[in-house]
């Protein structure tokens, strides 16, 4: 039943697997075990980022395409809800029509750029990429009257999902019963379904010619699949995944602008869990975005106490300053990638067999 | 090392990625004559001539040439050894004129007024088509044309040892009578050369030494008068008379 | 690239000369035209000098730096240290001084740059050669780390680049006004790509460049260690976009970390559209960059940076490998 739901991928490595369940859980009972509105606020975003990596891994990964135009679908998401919701009121059915518009508007573009990468070389797509989500973000700070501008847009969910909704007077170990924790689990749900959707697509026929096709593309069109759908397909796919990732984050966070999703540095981060997780193994995405954002979260308080550490030594000091935590980052990174290629996954799943 | 061959590989395997293409080739390239390199397609000719150049390694044995051991050296020090390699698809660069082909060859030259023109001359006389075109780019040459460039090119500067991949590959027969003669002139000045023929009159006119390869090793070996003399050696070696 | 025999690509030439000319009509005097068109061509001649150097070394080692930017942040913030130790020479009236005081800039700067450069190479492309993905994400991360480093010795704030008192203000060509420095950032960008082509067409290593580009095998085949050839393109490449950077933060007169990922983006179309590996082409690319940026600045601002990849796109469609497609692979 287990290796169903799983779509026969299983962890293949004890520690792996006890990871996995540790994350699971301690998603699930968050609101319990991790008291108060920042852990609470860490969690749901290691929901969002948990989907928006693992679409990426299915399309980096899976099918070996380099695309930096993942953070625009991941903002059209948000950017739908957070519309939607601000110019039509905020009820259920905006909502609803807030996303199918952004799913459309996804399918749409993830479908141009999908097949106009099969005129142009890898390397070309990829710069491409980059540069149309340049433009997008630029576009999107400066079309001020629908999306708010540099500024943003705030906007109110539906009644079900505030906080000032109670579904009981007591509260239920300790945590209020309210439309916020309906709002976590709501998020809670979807990423656990998207999850395993994506599962099953990898690991479907599709996901093994997609892998043909990363190996040697050339022997999977002479094997006679025609790699141009099977890559539009991938592209549009992770697309929608990652709209649906943005609409998550738009719904918890009750706020959207141009940094919040279109930004770079989402593109870097989606793109250090996806290398630090493994790439080519979904469940990568979970340990990664795991370990990445609670280290965001509390690395800076660990660095502005080492910060205040070496104050004797300006530049030390400096280097070690929570605002620089971005660098150290990048270091991480480039370590990984030169040490840890096949990221923590891989490791685990390597020292199984052995 | 015999004291009268110039290259020597022993017992050579080659990878490349998970195939293994070569077994355990044993080869010797005596000095000063030309050695021939035969077999069918696929026997692994090329592939060691890529190996000597270094642009793949040898996964085992070793390569020996006027007395280095170049197994494990990177291609451009092993061309420095003085070694002209002619590749199977020439290696022209098509973008460039033909003296800058030929400036490229000519690893002492900075310029094209410092290449030797005693020895342009001598070229020239062998490759009339080389002088003609020497300003053209190289692209506009027809394919025999090119042939004779990417030869040419190999001659540019004395050199101890030519290898050369199928010069007559693809050659109307007239320019092959033009090649042939190109390689006796280039033989009688004393330059070692290790050559893969098809054309088996070629090979017949030019070959001092013979080797034979099958398979990624290299069955017989001996003196061109001695494969000649012999129609059946020749049958079974080659699968026809030469 | 420059024999009269070579049958010489005329068509894409015309592209910058099209570009200004249908701009015409639709910017309605010809003096604010003329002056657009000279601000895009200096704009465009900066950009050239940050490009040149990527093209090269993707076309001749098939190496991707995503992080080029971080030599022209380096190389403007460096400008910035070096102009403000010179004040009397910058705030001097007379051109001479403010030359002097600028091409010192501009020296530091290349040699910080071209440093870097060396470093860069040693450390971060060269342990990925040939694997497309891993240099795409190590230098990436190569440019967040030295962004973030530039910030822990200039501070994460803007700073004022200020041009130098001489070189402010603008000539009058009829009734266009056309700035000073714009000008001169021609001429400088003119004269690097006349040292450029000269040492491509004329000199030994410029052939080895070109002959690397088509087919790098080859060329070591006949003797060349086409490696050391690399790490100087690399290192040249380096210190141009150093040059690049000092005179895009004086064009902008400030400058900020985040100025080298800004106009990584537009250099990345430049050599899409040139063609990876010419030189010839990033020139046309970075030209029609500029004016076009220029052009949609005054005419459409929301959507200039659109307005470019569109060009990018309509580019691709006519030449899919760019204007001047080079590489043999």
């Amino acid at each position: 039943m287990l290796k169903r739901l799983l779509s026969n991928d299983l962890p293949r490595s004890t520690w792996l697997a006890w990871m996995l369940t540790a994350v699971l859980l301690g998603l699930a009972f968050a609101p319990f075990l991790f008291p108060g509105v920042k852990a609470l606020s860490v969690a749901a975003k290691i929901l969002v980022f948990i989907v928006l990596v693992a679409s990426f891994d299915l399309l980096l990964g899976y099918t070996g395409i380099v695309s930096f135009a993942h953070t625009m679908f991941f903002g059209i998401g948000a950017y739908g809800v957070a519309m939607s919701s601000n110019h039509w009121g905020a009820t259920w059915a905006s909502l609803s029509l807030g996303v199918i518009l952004a799913l459309m508007l996804t399918l749409v573009l993830a479908l141009l750029i999908g097949l106009f990468s099969l005129r142009v070389r890898a390397i070309f797509f990829a710069m491409i990429t980059l540069a149309v989500a340049a433009a997008f973000q630029t576009l999107a700070s400066q079309l001020s009257e629908w999306t708010g501008g540099e500024d943003g847009l705030s906007f109110k969910l539906p009644v079900l999902l505030l906080s000032s909704t109670e579904f009981s007077d007591t509260p239920f170990w300790g945590v209020n019963l309210d439309g916020r924790l309906l709002c976590y689990y709501l998020l809670f749900a979807a990423a656990l379904i998207q999850f395993l959707m994506l599962l099953r697509i990898v690991n479907s026929p599709f996901g093994r010619v997609l892998q043909a096709i990363r190996e040697n593309e050339f022997r999977a069109e002479a094997i006679g699949y025609r790699v141009v759908v099977y890559r539009t397909l991938s592209s549009v796919l992770s697309a929608l995944f990652a709209c649906m990732a943005g609409v998550m984050l738009a719904i918890w966070l009750r706020y959207n602008g141009p940094d919040t999703s279109l930004s770079f540095e989402i593109m870097m981060d989606v793109l250090l869990i996806v290398v630090i997780g493994g790439m080519g193994t979904v469940y990568g995405s979970a340990i990664g975005a795991v370990l990445f954002l609670w280290a965001q979260s509390y690395l800076q308080d660990l660095l502005r106490w080492a910060s205040e550490a070496v104050s004797a030594w300006p530049l030390l000091a400096a280097l070690l300053s929570p605002d620089r935590w971005l660098l150290w980052l990048g270091l991480l990174f480039v370590l990984s990638v030169y040490y840890f290629p096949t990221g923590i996954v891989g490791r685990l799943r390597a020292k199984n067999i052995v | 090392m015999s004291a009268s061959a110039l290259l020597e590989l022993k017992d050579v395997h080659t990878h490349i990625g998970a195939y293994h293409i070569l077994h355990g080739v044993n080869l010797q390239v005596p000095r000063g004559e030309l050695t021939l390199l035969l077999g069918r397609n696929g026997a692994g000719k090329t592939t060691t001539l890529r190996t000597i150049m270094g642009l793949w390694q040898a996964s085992q044995g070793t390569l020996n040439f006027n007395g280095h051991d170049i197994t494990h050296m990177t291609t451009p020090d092993i061309a420095s050894l003085n070694i002209a390699y002619v590749p199977e698809n020439m290696g022209i660069f098509l973008d460039l004129t033909v003296e800058e082909n030929m400036l490229l060859a000519a690893r002492k030259a900075a310029r094209s007024n410092q290449m030797d023109a005693a020895r342009l001359a001598w070229i020239y006389a062998m490759f009339p088509a080389v002088e003609k075109f020497w300003h053209h780019p190289a692209g506009k040459l027809s394919g025999g044309q090119k042939q004779m460039l990417a030869v040419a090119r190999a001659m540019v500067e004395p050199r101890d040892l030519l290898i050369v991949d199928e010069p007559s590959k693809g050659l109307a027969p007239a320019i092959v009578q033009n090649m042939m003669e190109a390689f006796q002139k280039m033989k009688a000045s004393g330059v070692t050369i290790l050559l893969v023929e098809q054309n088996i009159h070629f090979a017949q006119q030019l070959g001092d030494s013979v080797a034979v390869m099958d398979n990624g090793c290299v069955i017989h070996a001996g003196s061109m008068a001695e494969l000649s003399a012999d129609p059946e050696l020749q049958q079974s070696l080659l699968g026809l008379a030469l | 690239m420059i024999h009269l025999k070579t049958n010489l690509d005329l068509k894409p030439l015309l592209l910058v000369p099209v570009i200004a000319l249908l701009a015409l009509p639709l910017v309605d005097s010809f003096d604010t035209w003329l002056t657009l068109s000279v601000a895009g061509l200096a704009m465009g001649m900066i950009i050239f000098m940050m490009a040149s150097g990527l093209t090269l070394v993707f076309g001749l080692m098939d190496v991707l730096n995503f992080g080029h930017g971080v030599f022209i942040a380096l190389g403007a913030f460096v400008a910035t240290s070096v102009l403000s130790g010179m004040v009397d020479w910058t705030q001097s009236q007379e051109l001479w001084r403010n030359l002097v005081a600028v091409g010192v800039a501009m020296m530091v700067a290349m040699v910080a740059s071209a440093f870097i450069g060396l470093a860069f190479e040693r450390f971060i492309v060269r342990p990925v050669y040939g694997q497309h993905l891993k240099q795409i994400l190590i230098t990436m991360g190569g440019m967040i780390i030295g962004e973030e480093i530039i910030k822990v010795i200039w501070g994460p704030l803007q700073i004022a680049l200020p041009l130098p008192e001489a070189m402010r203000g603008s000539l009058l060509w009829g009734d266009a006004s056309l700035e000073k420095y714009r000008l001169m950032a021609v001429v400088v960008g003119l004269i690097v790509f006349a040292l450029q082509a000269w040492t491509l067409s004329q000199t030994k290593v410029g052939l080895l460049i070109r002959a690397g580009v088509q087919d790098r095998e080859m060329v070591e085949a006949l003797g060349y260690k086409i490696r050391r050839l690399f790490v100087g393109v690399f290192v040249v490449g380096s210190g141009l976009a150093g040059l690049g950077g000092v005179m895009w933060g004086l064009y902008q007169q400030n400058v900020v970390p985040q100025i080298g990922a800004q106009v990584n983006v537009l250099i990345f179309i430049v050599i899409i559209m040139g063609g990876l590996g010419s030189t010839g082409g990033a020139l046309i690319g970075a030209l029609m960059v500029g004016l076009m940026a220029n052009y949609t600045g005054f005419l459409l601002p929301k959507l200039a940076l659109f307005s470019n990849i569109a060009l990018m796109a309509a580019i691709l469609l006519w030449r899919p490998q760019g204007v001047y497609p080079v590489a043999n692979r």
